[in-house]
């Protein structure tokens, strides 16, 4: 069948709107200029610039600690969970749990936690809980994504591997290591890049969350803005947009050769 | 407990529930920990009054409720609501023909097109607001592209197209699932029934795809209405919305208990509409 061919004016036009503020950032980044709005010349100063920076660098070391530990978690609690609640419950009510940190608004997630850690704190007497209280909230919201990713593996996948494991008289632990594991492992591969990846940019429960003194990287963007515009914060716009460009496209073609792969 | 789980499992029925423990208990345990007591917490905090230093006086009140209805409450509500819907209709209008373009590109197109659609989804959300930011304020790219100087930053419009730039994605993806799933055939018997392009879409491409079109809607209206980081880094913090409400009764203001009820009436509007969507799936 035809298709209209105004249709494809909002199509391009989307596509504009996407990506033509990602495009001036990137063009700004180069600015030889003071000014993250006239461009002046090239240059690569303002890169110079953010490698010295230490507030920066300090951020950026506290997001990928806390994005690797909440990742280790995520993925090792809701490969867990996915398993346990495919194969052993048929309660709703555990399903709808398993899945309400990634669909409760982030606001409402980050007061609760907000409330939670300054009980937890005065009661033990605590100072601050440091970056465990931003890993362990990011852990929370992404054992969701990671559970709900690793079901959709397991609905579909058969019992009768797992049990003839069984029959052949290995125990639950071998069974889950050697049989069940492996064949889930595209899943929980894709769940962990994606639990990674929202670690790296959440703001709005790490802002509620974060002390003083540690303080992630998209926090110390946000800080850097109210401050004011510089072409430094494009610098480091153009890196992270690398990064996430790099990881989302490497992730798409794993999930694709993982999926190749268990079809053969 | 300890010597239960070392011990061989003594019947298939044991051995099961104690697999079934083992599988389920450390993530649920971090669940109720992490997610059922604070989400307590706050139920609990609405019916408490405030203290004086941010602090909260655990004596039993309803005036966190009545606050509620406070026409300045109401009509920041209202604003939100209206900044939310605006939000969607605009996605939904530019979303629906992207979609409908893309679930109908060769197979090697669409995917490209696709993971061009969700790339700068995955980007860092504070710069894509600076992007907005740099492009935008008196001194900005616009402006000095264009040699004028508009005010375009903090304006009701600003916030609203923040908004949409972050979740148009959320837009196109359920709508793409939903019209990539419809059947050609449907369309062809319908244009070979005499009607015209138009009569086809609205009497069997738009209900055949409304579900797509409820969950894109609830996806891009559920972030949208709880937001504060947009409205308050593009909209200077004219426009408030309920988002900024409850960050300033946490963070500046420091009463926690009418915070929690602000917090509460969120959820509860978001409840209001997934029950519209379940509904909308069920009729589909």
């Amino acid at each position: 069948m035809r298709r209209p061919r105004f249709l494809y004016i909002p199509f391009w036009a989307s596509l504009v709107f996407l990506y033509l503020p990602i495009i001036m950032l990137v063009v700004m980044s180069f600015n030889s200029g003071r000014s993250a709005y006239t461009y002046e010349g090239f240059s690569l100063k303002w890169y110079g610039e953010l490698a010295k920076d230490e507030g920066i660098r300090n951020g950026l070391i506290n997001t990928l600690i806390v994005a690797t530990c909440s990742t280790v978690i995520a993925t090792v609690l809701g490969t867990l969970l996915a398993v346990g609640l495919a194969r052993y419950s048929r309660s709703r009510v555990l399903d709808a749990l398993a899945l309400m940190p990634g669909v409760l608004p982030d606001l409402v997630l980050a007061i609760g936690l907000l409330i939670f850690y300054v009980l937890v704190r005065t009661t033990f007497g605590i100072e601050t809980l440091g970056l465990g209280a931003v890993t362990a909230a990011h852990a929370l919201f992404s054992m969701a994504f990671v559970t709900a990713v690793v079901r959709t593996r397991l609905t579909g996948s058969d019992t009768s591997l797992e049990e003839a494991s069984r029959d052949l008289g290995a125990g639950a632990v071998t069974t889950f290591m050697k049989v069940t594991l492996p064949q889930l492992m595209p899943g929980v591969v894709a769940g962990a890049l994606l639990a990674f990846t929202l670690s790296l940019d959440e703001f709005v429960i790490a802002f509620f969350t974060i002390g003083n003194t540690e303080q992630t990287l998209p926090i110390v963007i946000y800080s850097m803005i109210r401050f004011g515009v510089t072409p430094k914060i494009n610098a480091l716009a153009a890196i992270l947009l690398l990064v996430s460009f790099t990881a989302v496209i490497a992730g798409q073609r794993m999930t694709k050769i993982g999926e190749s792969r268990a079809q053969n | 407990m300890k010597s239960q789980t070392k011990a061989r499992p003594a019947s298939p029925a044991k051995g099961r529930r104690l697999a079934a423990f083992a599988f389920l208990s450390p993530g649920l345990t971090y669940l109720i920990v992490l997610l059922l007591i604070p989400l307590g917490l706050v139920l609990s905090y609405t019916v408490f009054r405030r203290g004086r230093f941010g602090g909260i006086i655990y004596e039993f009140t309803l005036e966190n409720f009545t606050r509620l209805i406070d026409p300045l409450y109401l009509g920041i509500v209202g604003s939100s609501v209206r900044i939310a819907a605006l939000t969607t209709l605009l996605a939904l209008l530019i979303g629906y023909p992207t979609a409908y373009v893309i679930a109908h590109l060769p197979p090697k197109w669409k995917t490209i097109a696709l993971v061009a659609i969700v790339l700068p989804f995955w980007t860092n959300f504070i710069i894509r607001v600076y992007a907005w930011i740099m492009l935008l304020s008196g001194p900005g790219v616009i402006n000095s592209v264009l040699g004028t100087k508009f005010e375009l930053l903090y304006k009701e419009g600003t916030v609203v197209t923040g908004l949409l730039y972050s979740y148009l994605p959320l837009m196109v993806l359920p709508l793409y699932a939903a019209i990539e799933k419809l059947d050609p055939q449907l369309r062809e018997a319908s244009a070979n029934l005499g009607a015209s392009g138009f009569t086809t879409f609205r009497k069997v491409t738009l209900p055949l795809t409304l579900p797509g079109v409820v969950t894109g809607c609830l996806f891009v209206f559920v972030p949208s209405f709880g937001n504060f980081v947009i409205p308050e880094m593009l909209g200077g913090g004219k426009s408030i919305m309920v988002g900024n409400l409850i960050r300033n009764e946490f963070l500046s203001t420091r009463d926690w208990p009418f915070g929690a009820t602000l917090s509460l009436a969120l959820i509860a509007v978001l409840i209001l509409l997934l029950m519209v969507q379940s509904w909308a799936a069920r009729r589909a």
